[in-house]
């Protein structure tokens, strides 16, 4: 096995048994990005030199026999929607193309603290609005499995650059799939922690009360040292859970005993891909064979999960989204062009006597926001922002956010109750693989269906991974979904990573 | 009896800026007059990613006005985001309290010791805290000149008092908000200032028209920004004529079709009312909780703690001084409004001086004319309150008279001297009884037309003899003096 497909884990071993260096991990890293990301395009930015610059000193620091943190020398993708302090963060968007943070994402000092490399800022949906990267206003990412295919998104740059091995660990961010989606399709492991496991503070902010940041990686055991060293509690972010961090590669190797799984009746009903309902279920008799139960259960709120999250997501988010405005940082219109074509219209309007179209003229100050949002955001954006401004009005708050809020908790209730039988909701992450370039961008509803497993959780802030279960006939990758208890992260590994020792799902590469 | 055919009916909104060390929801400095966008982090300016996080100080300052205020305190309040566009406001909304404000339903009591009204309870319908925005230093009148946004006063944390529309005058206005005022300040929950803008009022005003028909209600107006309790009566005092000027031209009452609550700035170079927007444009301000920040639970533990340790009020104080010192309303009131350090130096001086009520001459008449006519605080006085109680103590003891004690006074100011030290400089005395009777004496036998005078019933002759005895010694008490020559002349 190349060094470059090998989990993360392992290389850490080797690290810290100096058989292998941090400088030659980046350069092989390096070369694989040099080689095959021309065709993935996972990644917004690089600075291969800085990484190396960066691996050179805990090289020293380890052969001096100093201190070394968690992540003793691996390198990490962040998804550009961390702020990473003198390194561009764009959110995959114009609006913020030219934006460099002054400071780091409380997620991304942890890793530094931790000694990891920070290789790149991978691609994404733009502000995360998506599910599979073709909103980034920069460009489309591919799938490394089928190249004619989406990685998925919105973290599709994460997922994309460990299937094609460009990075052994990757930082995404998931408010209704985000992670756990382009996992699934990418065919690698990634978890969505309880809201509040993870301090938000320097993600830019999508839809608050859903986002959460979390890792992914080859293996459960990956994502269990990448989710160690991010959690925690952070003063700087009030709805960051005051709770201790279990060491989870600690207590990774614990087989869980008497395993109870609740399979979810809504969750094998019309639009599941039949590869897809296969795969599972097979997963499942490989989770009986390990000494689980199974409970078929119902959560009969789940059907009303899309319909809630699109009111509660575009809400917030025309709220969070409103700061860019060209004032203070971040994209602006032409000033110049804009002041000449508001004066044109306005000679215009003079000399056409319409006075009712000249008192409705715009301001420069009002010229500016719109032009500088019209032409920085893209379309899913601009879709959102509006959908959130509408359900925020007077006259139809009640009626939707508030309505919406009543099903979360309705939601949340069917959850509760779930977890009192068993001790994990298991099913498909998505309900059909990799889906072609280009084939849904046409149609916002179909691309909203691709979360029809995973925004039930976001609304419950509840956490969940995907891990590899299969591929299509086709190749492509299959994602099994295993969702937990408030803050249960601890077994919840456990139980991934118990079947990822029975199964090699996860050790498929793909051939690019 | 108003000379007017209608009420004045007021409610005020004000805001206070609360004396926190640092802003509402971020470390950065709230001090006044840094040089622009010192004080300002990734919080304050709202860049991508950064998250607010409570100051609990400030929410605790809320909490003793609100209690001070008699407001309900509720045990659950949360927050939420007020969202609109402009420069100064960097996250395009700002994060303030609207369904479930941090307090409601409280009443501050004013009074006036002048007896123009009746003293009564305004109501206050809600406080409740939020975030101050920028400042914008731009020329409106050009509209494409360059714009300049300072950003240290984003954040600085506000508490918003709603009256309930309960004031009926220009007196009454200046009165809630002299209390008001002198409430915060006493509590350390605001200094106040409002040239500095830590205190902003905005008034809802309207009239309410008497007419054979019934009282009628002109459409509510809202008059922004008001600097200066000057500004506000000058402001109420136009709008209401404004009001009463266009009713009887227009006919146009509250709730009319097509009448909307109006916002009006005061020019007060003009000296008028002039209409910055019709309200209905920008209602819609999308108010949603702001899920950045958790709802704040307020045990009722926590508000008898607080109520608990609330400081005197200023009311409180008043009714106690004129209880304990047999001063008149008129001296509380003055004695109080000038804060709490002239409280504590006042009941010093009655202390020391044994008598309340010239103790409060003393105070508000001497002390405050050297206040003012130098511009100093209380702190830059000379005199301890014990130096000016020994002095009060000599005047009572009728050890020196009230013309010389002035003097007396007086040098002590100019030179920092106890009043022994003053009255010797000053060659001040008590002069022996057997003296002043020699004198008297002497001055009778000199005066036989006073004699008579007096003698046939003009008793008031015998202040010309007063200035006669002063002459030969200065330090004669003009009482006595009166006194000894009344007895001599009535034994002749
Ligand atoms: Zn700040």
């Amino acid at each position: 096995m190349s060094l470059t497909d090998r989990p993360a884990t392992d290389l850490l071993r080797d690290l810290s048994a100096r058989k292998i260096s941090s400088v030659e991990l980046v350069k092989a890293y390096a070369e694989r990005i040099r080689r095959f990301d021309g065709q993935i395009k996972a990644f917004l930015h690089l600075d291969i030199d800085a990484a190396l610059a960066k691996a050179r000193e805990i090289d020293a620091r380890r052969a001096a026999g100093q201190p070394m943190g968690k992540l003793g020398g691996l390198p990490v993708a962040i998804k550009d929607v961390l702020c990473t302090q003198g390194i561009r963060t764009t959110c995959a968007s114009k609006i913020l193309e030219n934006f460099v943070p002054p400071y780091d994402a409380t997620v991304v000092r942890k890793l530094k603290e931790a000694d990891a490399v920070i290789i790149g800022k991978t691609n994404m949906d733009e502000f995360a609005m998506g599910g599979s990267t073709e909103n980034s206003a920069y460009f489309k990412t591919t799938n490394p499995w089928d190249t004619s295919r989406v990685p998925g998104g919105s973290s599709g740059g994460a997922a994309a650059c460990l299937a094609a091995g460009m990075a052994p660990l990757s930082i995404g961010t998931d408010t209704g799939g985000s992670i756990r989606q382009p996992a699934a399709f990418c065919g690698v492991t990634g978890l969505k922690p309880t809201y509040g496991r993870v301090s938000r503070y320097g993600l830019v902010a999508f839809a608050s009360s859903l986002d959460q940041i979390g890792p992914l990686g080859h293996t459960a055991e990956d994502c269990a040292l990448l989710l160690e060293t991010i959690a925690g509690h952070d003063p700087r972010d009030s709805t960051s859970a005051d709770l201790p961090v279990p060491q989870y590669t600690a207590s990774l190797s614990q087989p869980l005993q008497g395993l109870k799984l609740g399979l979810v009746r809504e969750h094998f009903g019309p639009g599941l891909d039949s590869e897809i309902e296969a795969a599972v279920r097979e997963a499942v008799k490989d989770y009986q064979s390990l000494g689980a139960t199974v409970k078929e259960l119902s959560m009969p709120h789940s059907k009303y999960g899309i319909a809630t999250y699109y009111i509660i997501a575009p809400s917030e988010a025309s709220s969070n989204l409103a700061r860019y405005d060209g004032v203070h940082y971040g994209y602006r219109t032409d000033e110049k062009a804009m002041l000449d074509e508001l004066a044109a219209k306005q000679k215009q309007l003079e000399s056409a006597q319409d006075a009712k179209k000249l008192a409705q003229l715009d301001t420069p100050l009002i010229r500016l926001y719109r032009k500088t949002r019209a032409e920085g955001f893209g379309p899913e954006v601009k879709r959102r922002i509006m959908l959130g401004t509408y359900t925020l009005s007077a006259g139809y708050y009640d009626a939707y956010y508030l309505k919406a809020l009543k099903v979360r908790r309705l939601i949340r209730q069917d959850y509760d109750k779930a977890f009192e039988e068993v001790d994990f909701v298991v099913g498909p992450t998505t309900p059909s693989p990799a889906f072609k370039l280009g084939e849904k961008t046409d149609d916002p509803l179909a691309m909203y269906l691709e979360d029809l497993y995973t925004v039930t959780l976001n609304l419950a802030g509840l956490g969940g991974i995907s891990v590899p279960c299969g591929f299509t006939k086709s190749g492509l990758p299959i994602g099994l979904q295993l969702q937990c208890r408030p803050f249960d992260e601890e077994r919840l590994l456990q139980a991934a990573a118990m079947y990822q020792r029975a199964t090699d799902w996860h050790t498929k590469r793909p051939s690019l | 009896m108003p000379d007017h055919p209608y009420d004045l009916i007021v409610g005020l909104e004000t805001h206070v800026q609360l004396l926190t060390d640092s802003k509402l929801f971020c470390g950065c400095s709230t001090a006044f007059g840094a040089p622009p966008n010192t004080q300002t982090c990734p919080v304050c300016i709202g860049l991508p990613g950064s998250l607010p996080v409570m100051n609990r100080e400030a929410f605790r300052l809320g909490l003793v006005a609100a209690i001070a205020l008699n407001c309900e305190i509720p045990q659950f309040t949360k927050w939420d985001r007020k969202q609109y566009y402009y420069p100064d406001l960097p996250k395009g909304y700002q994060i303030s309290q609207y369904d479930l404000p941090m307090s409601q339903k409280g009443w501050l009591e004013i009074s006036d010791p002048k007896g123009r009204f009746a003293a009564k309870k305004v109501g206050i319908i809600r406080a409740h805290l939020e975030e101050d925005a920028g400042k914008s230093l731009h020329d409106e009148a050009a509209g494409k000149a360059d714009s300049r946004i300072d950003l240290n006063r984003t954040g600085t944390p506000l508490l918003e008092i709603v009256s309930a529309p309960d004031i009926r005058s220009t007196e009454e206005t200046r009165a809630y908000l002299t209390e008001l005022k002198l409430l915060l300040t006493y509590l350390n929950v605001s200094d106040c200032n409002m040239q500095e803008g830590s205190l902003r009022v905005d008034a809802n005003v309207n009239i309410h028209i008497h007419t054979p028909q019934g009282k009628i209600a002109t459409p509510i107006v809202e008059i922004k920004n008001l600097n200066s309790f000057r500004f506000i009566e000058r402001a109420l005092a136009y709008e209401a004529k404004r009001q009463f000027d266009a009713w009887q031209e227009t006919g146009r009452k509250m709730g009319d079709p097509g009448t909307f609550k109006q916002t009006r700035g005061w020019d007060d170079a003009e000296g008028v009312t002039f209409s910055q927007r019709e309200k209905e444009e920008s209602s819609d301000y999308r108010y949603f909780p702001d899920p950045d920040l958790c709802p704040v639970r307020t045990p009722t533990a926590e508000v008898q703690k607080v109520r608990g340790g609330l400081a005197e009020l200023p009311a409180a104080i008043r009714h106690r001084l004129e209880k304990s010192h047999g001063i008149t309303p008129y001296d509380s009131d003055v004695i109080v409004a000038q804060g709490r350090p002239l409280v504590d130096y006042y009941e010093e001086v009655a202390r020391i001086g044994g008598d309340g009520k010239k103790a409060a001459n003393w105070v508000t008449q001497e002390l405050l004319r050297v206040l003012n006519e130098r511009n100093w605080s209380l702190a830059q006085f000379p005199l301890t309150a014990a130096a000016l109680g020994e002095l009060v103590k000599l005047v009572v003891a009728g050890e020196i008279e009230i013309t010389r004690a002035k003097e007396v006074f007086n040098d002590m100011v100019a030179h920092k001297r106890s009043a022994g030290e003053s009255m010797a400089a000053l060659g001040i005395a008590k002069v022996d009884t057997s003296e002043l009777e020699a004198i008297c004496r002497e001055i009778v036998a000199a005066n036989p037309k006073i004699v008579a005078d007096v003698k046939a019933g003009k008793q008031q002759a015998v202040g010309a003899l007063v200035g006669q005895a002063k002459k030969k010694n200065p330090n004669a008490n003009p009482n006595d003096v009166r006194r000894i020559c009344l007895e001599i002349i009535g034994g002749m």
